[in-house]
């Protein structure tokens, strides 16, 4: 694992591009924290919390891409609410709270694609 | 404080009040005790005839059954009242008990009159009035049936509405019927003579005697003390006859007012004034033993006003009975007979319009103002399909020229006239066209389920519903909405229609799919659908070409998820038969992976708290021991449940479990628009519960009952007949073409018994396509059903066999083999379960998941 230190923000190396297939999220585990990472056909690559704020479960990786109107999104496989992928804001609660003493947004973070390798920057203290 | 209404009577009427009274009473200021004479809780006695078409008893029940396990609602049954003192405000049961009321409420019906006609005690007589004296009925002709040889004969004493329900009831058994009516035509009450001629040819054509103007004298005996024949008066013999029903009406069960000081009216019937309550202020009576305006009304839908009222009343509203709608739509003997507002035309100056048509058998007659323009009533007679638009526009204007509302519906020259807001719609529960098309505008009703569920229109007796439907469709247009049938925003068409598009333009991959007939990306609604299409039309493995982002996780990973994210397991048991060294291997995989087990409803197991990345590893150890996927996690067939059957029951008549297996090897695998569950029970007693399944094969001594439709889950349905008494072979014929008939045409999470239910036609329509092939469909579906079966094999051996698709199976793209660490766990009953947020706050003993593993 690579890490390059910043002045605010650890970059971290996740994996080969190739590794990732479109429209199918895959998990990372980045130090503590679990990141949901999406290619999509456009070739970019997205990376969100992979806890789903409804459940709890660590999961959102396994959730189903999409589009509404212009923004791609991710549904949650728990309880089927939806996300963008741009700025990890729930779009549609389905009518639910999200699990006590969590927003109903998930985390995003900014991804970086070099030389065939993802990596995404975590801010210092995440 | 809670005060106590006990209800006296346990029919429909009783039923709707202690409805109306829970619904609306949400402070639960009163509880309520219904004292019930008969057996079973109330039940639809209008629907009484649908016995002898084999609807069972406790389908007839009414409305939630979740009603009697109210806290605040007792219902006592068999134990009728039998005294009321009004001094003491207790009511004495049959039973001695005494039950103390704050309200009473008289809601004890009718009983069936008989005349003063010797030999009506005779063995072989009957009434028609409850489930007892059906079930009687029934027994009797099938018990004289077997022991005479020759067609049983039997007469209905009464030509009105229940005798020719009698009448229908004894002809479904075979019975040679006559029916004998004093007046001169059939349905007096509810039809005039020309629709009594109509009716009288329509029954006579069905093979039925009908005598008018004749009267009952006796009922004779035979040589063995039963009943042999009926005397008419004039008549040189009587009638020879094995039974009779006698339906000569009804009078009100008024016995408890009198002796308690209550008034009754000159023809019976406790005397109520417009509020339904009696002189004395905490005694109410509705229904048929209430004698309202002067007169008692036996028919149900006036009832049902009166349940409303009382309720209100007690709520301290002050509602008042709008006097009574005696309009009738019925279906006798196939036939449609409707009576509707002023149907003898006693409005002065009334005209009237008849269109009679003895080729066709109908008669239909309206009853117009002087000046023709006002609906005032009407006959239909043969045809009573304008009945729901006409009954709702009686005191309306019906255009230039009311002559064309007689003509068949669907005719096209029918003139588009507005309901005014206040036509009642629906009769049972007393709903006006304006109340349906506030629900639409103001509460956003947008579809019929939730027009239902928001006015109660339609939820009764269903033959308002088609105008309902047509009410809605109007407002919602005139609102500028659609009644959209798209899937979701990137597919304006239903399911049934893109399932014939990707079909006929032979497209196999998402990316040309949505290009060709949606817009943008998908979502999490429309791609698990058009996998789901895919699959029924290809058959291949879920995981192929493009197809994975498509999947919803469960069919992606091929396992169930649950509430933590990790997943369930569940291998196929075929018809619930494995073999001893099968169980051993699951319960081995079990202790290996630490997973929680359980028996599931369809005769299988479930291996719960699996992660992701073991899911391989604990398929090898399965597909090694002979076992393959269950297909659990799928909108697909799940289980085919069976009953042991003839190889070792004592009473199975056909081998269930070899048939069970045989179907669910069939159709194992098969894609449908909702989950599919099916079963088999070797004979009558239905053991495997398969009235309960979207498929249900029961035996008989000659084959095979084929029943369809049945559904569990949140609004349970049992399944209705598809055919009786065929040979395996052509069960599973008919078999195949329902289910792929229902996999083409289904909209999407569409179960099989609302599919049935919407489908034009309903059942006997999918009848004729799947068994008279009226489509001529027929071999279409039976090759793709084919093709199906052809080409099925196990997704998880497939897998197993791919390192590729082996590689969707890591926790972490760059951890592949590390746990998820937010997993945690606590034992329970000897297993393990996820903890709660309490149990990781305070835990007192969190188990890792790694530490179950005996595996390392």
């Amino acid at each position: 694992m690579t890490s390059v230190a910043s002045s605010q923000t650890t970059v971290v190396d996740v994996c080969a591009y190739d590794r990732l297939t479109p429209d199918l999220g895959a998990a990372a585990l980045v130090g503590d924290v679990q990141v949901a990472l999406f290619r999509l056909p456009d070739g970019s690559v997205h990376a969100l919390g992979n806890v789903c704020p409804f459940s709890g479960a660590a999961v959102m990786s396994r959730g189903i891409t999409g589009t509404r109107g212009e923004v791609p999104t991710v549904a949650s496989p728990v309880y089927k609410q939806v996300f963008s992928l741009l700025d990890g804001r729930c779009l549609d609660p389905m009518g639910m709270e999200p699990r006590p003493g969590r927003g109903q947004d998930l985390p995003v973070y900014p991804v970086r694609v070099n030389d065939g390798r993802v990596a995404i920057e975590l801010v210092d203290g995440e | 404080m809670t005060e106590h209404v006990v209800v006296v009577g346990g029919g429909m009427v009783a039923h709707r009040f202690v409805e109306a009274l829970r619904a609306r009473d949400t402070e639960g200021a009163y509880a309520v005790t219904v004292l019930a004479e008969e057996p079973r809780a109330p039940y639809d006695r209008v629907g009484l005839s649908a016995f002898f078409s084999g609807t069972a008893p406790e389908d007839l029940a009414l409305g939630d059954p979740a009603l009697w396990e109210d806290p605040l609602v007792a219902l006592r049954l068999g134990d009728p009242a039998t005294g009321l003192d009004r001094d003491a405000r207790t009511v004495t049961t049959a039973s001695g008990d005494a039950v103390g009321y704050d309200h009473l409420v008289l809601a004890t019906g009718s009983y069936a009159w008989v005349p003063p006609l010797p030999g009506a005690d005779l063995p072989g007589v009957f009434v028609y009035r409850t489930v007892e004296d059906v079930v009687a009925l029934r027994e009797w002709v099938q018990e004289r049936a077997a022991s005479l040889d020759r067609p049983v004969r039997g007469a209905v004493v009464g030509g009105g509405l229940l005798g020719l329900e009698a009448a229908g009831a004894l002809t479904s058994l075979d019975v040679a019927t006559t029916v004998v009516e004093f007046a001169p035509r059939l349905m007096a009450l509810q039809v005039d003579e020309g629709g009594g001629q109509a009716l009288r040819r329509i029954i006579e054509g069905l093979g039925v005697d009908v005598r008018t103007g004749a009267a009952s004298e006796a009922v004779e005996p035979a040589d063995d003390g039963t009943v042999g024949g009926l005397r008419l008066t004039g008549d040189d013999d009587p009638l020879p006859v094995d039974v009779v029903v006698v339906a000569t009406g009804v009078r009100p069960r008024d016995e408890l007012a009198a002796p308690a000081g209550l008034a009754v009216g000159p023809r019976g019937g406790v005397l109520v004034d417009e509020g339904c309550r009696t002189p004395d202020e905490r005694v109410y009576a509705v229904g048929e033993v209430a004698c309202i305006e002067g007169r008692c009304l036996g028919l149900v839908a006036p009832g049902y006003t009166m349940a409303e009222i009382a309720v209100d009343r007690l709520l301290g509203g002050d509602a008042t009975f709008p006097g009574a709608d005696l309009s009738t739509k019925l279906k006798l003997l196939g036939v449609d007979v409707a009576s509707f507002g002023d149907a003898f035309a006693t409005s002065p100056g009334a005209l009237e319009i008849v269109h009679s048509d003895p080729v066709s058998g109908t008669y239909k007659k309206l009853v117009l103002s002087d000046d023709a323009r006002v609906l005032l009533g009407g006959i239909l007679v043969g045809d009573a399909s304008s009945y729901a638009s006409l009954r709702p526009m009686v005191g309306a204007e019906l255009g230039d020229d009311p002559g064309l509302w007689l003509v068949p519906e669907g005719a096209g020259a029918r003139p588009q006239t507005e309901l005014p807001d206040a036509a009642q719609v629906c009769s049972c529960n007393g709903v006006s066209a304006g109340t349906i098309r506030a629900s639409v505008v103001e509460d956003g009703c947008h579809d019929l389920p939730a027009v239902k569920a928001c006015t109660r229109a339609g939820t009764s007796c269903g033959s308002c519903v088609p105008l309902v439907k047509k009410l809605m469709s109007v407002e919602m247009a005139k609102a500028g909405l659609t009644v959209s049938s798209a899937m979701c925003e990137h597919f304006a068409m239903a399911r049934a229609e893109l399932f014939n598009a990707v079909m006929v333009s032979g497209l196999r991959r998402w990316s040309e799919i949505v290009e060709r007939f949606g817009t943008g990306r998908g979502c999490d609604i429309c791609k698990p659908a058009v996998a789901s299409i895919l699959a029924t039309l290809y058959n291949e493995h879920v995981l192929a070409e493009d197809r994975a982002a498509l999947q919803d996780t469960n069919d992606r990973v091929m396992a169930n998820m649950q509430k933590d994210g990790t997943y369930s397991v569940v291998p196929r048991v075929p018809g619930g038969e494995i073999r001893p060294e099968q169980l051993v291997l699951i319960g081995e995989v079990a202790q290996e992976f630490g997973l929680y087990t359980k028996i599931t409803g369809g005769q299988r197991i479930d291996l719960f708290g699996a992660r992701l990345e073991q899911l391989p590893a604990i398929w090898q150890r399965l597909v090694d021991g002979g076992l393959e996927s269950g297909h659990a996690y799928g909108k697909a067939l799940r289980t085919v449940k069976s009953c042991v059957g003839s190889s070792w029951c004592r009473y199975g008549v056909q081998d269930s479990v070899g048939m069970a297996v045989a179907m669910e090897l069939r159709y194992r695998g098969l894609r449908s628009p909702h989950k599919l569950k099916l079963g088999v029970s070797g004979c009558a007693r239905e053991c495997a519960e398969a009235r309960g399944k979207d498929v249900g094969l029961i035996a008989t001594e000659n084959g095979w009952n084929v029943y369809v439709g049945g559904n569990g889950g949140f609004t349970p349905r049992h399944a209705q007949l598809l055919v009786e008494d065929v040979d395996t072979e052509s069960a599973v014929r008919i078999v195949d073409r329902y289910l792929m008939y229902y996999v083409r045409t289904a909209d999407r999470l569409q179960r099989t018994a609302p599919w049935q239910e919407d489908h034009e036609g309903g059942l006997d329509r999918i009848r004729e396509i799947v068994v008279d092939d009226a489509l001529g469909i027929g071999a279409d579906l039976d090759a793709q059903m084919a093709r199906h079966v052809d080409s099925y094999e196990d997704e998880w051996a497939a897998v197993l066999r791919d390192p590729e698709r082996l590689r969707q199976f890591s926790s972490f793209v760059n951890a592949p083999d590390t746990p998820d660490p937010t997993l945690a766990y606590v034992e329970e009953r000897g297993q393990r379960r996820p903890a709660t947020d309490e149990e990781r706050a305070h835990g007192p003993v969190l188990i890792a998941p790694a530490t179950l593993e005996v595996r390392s």
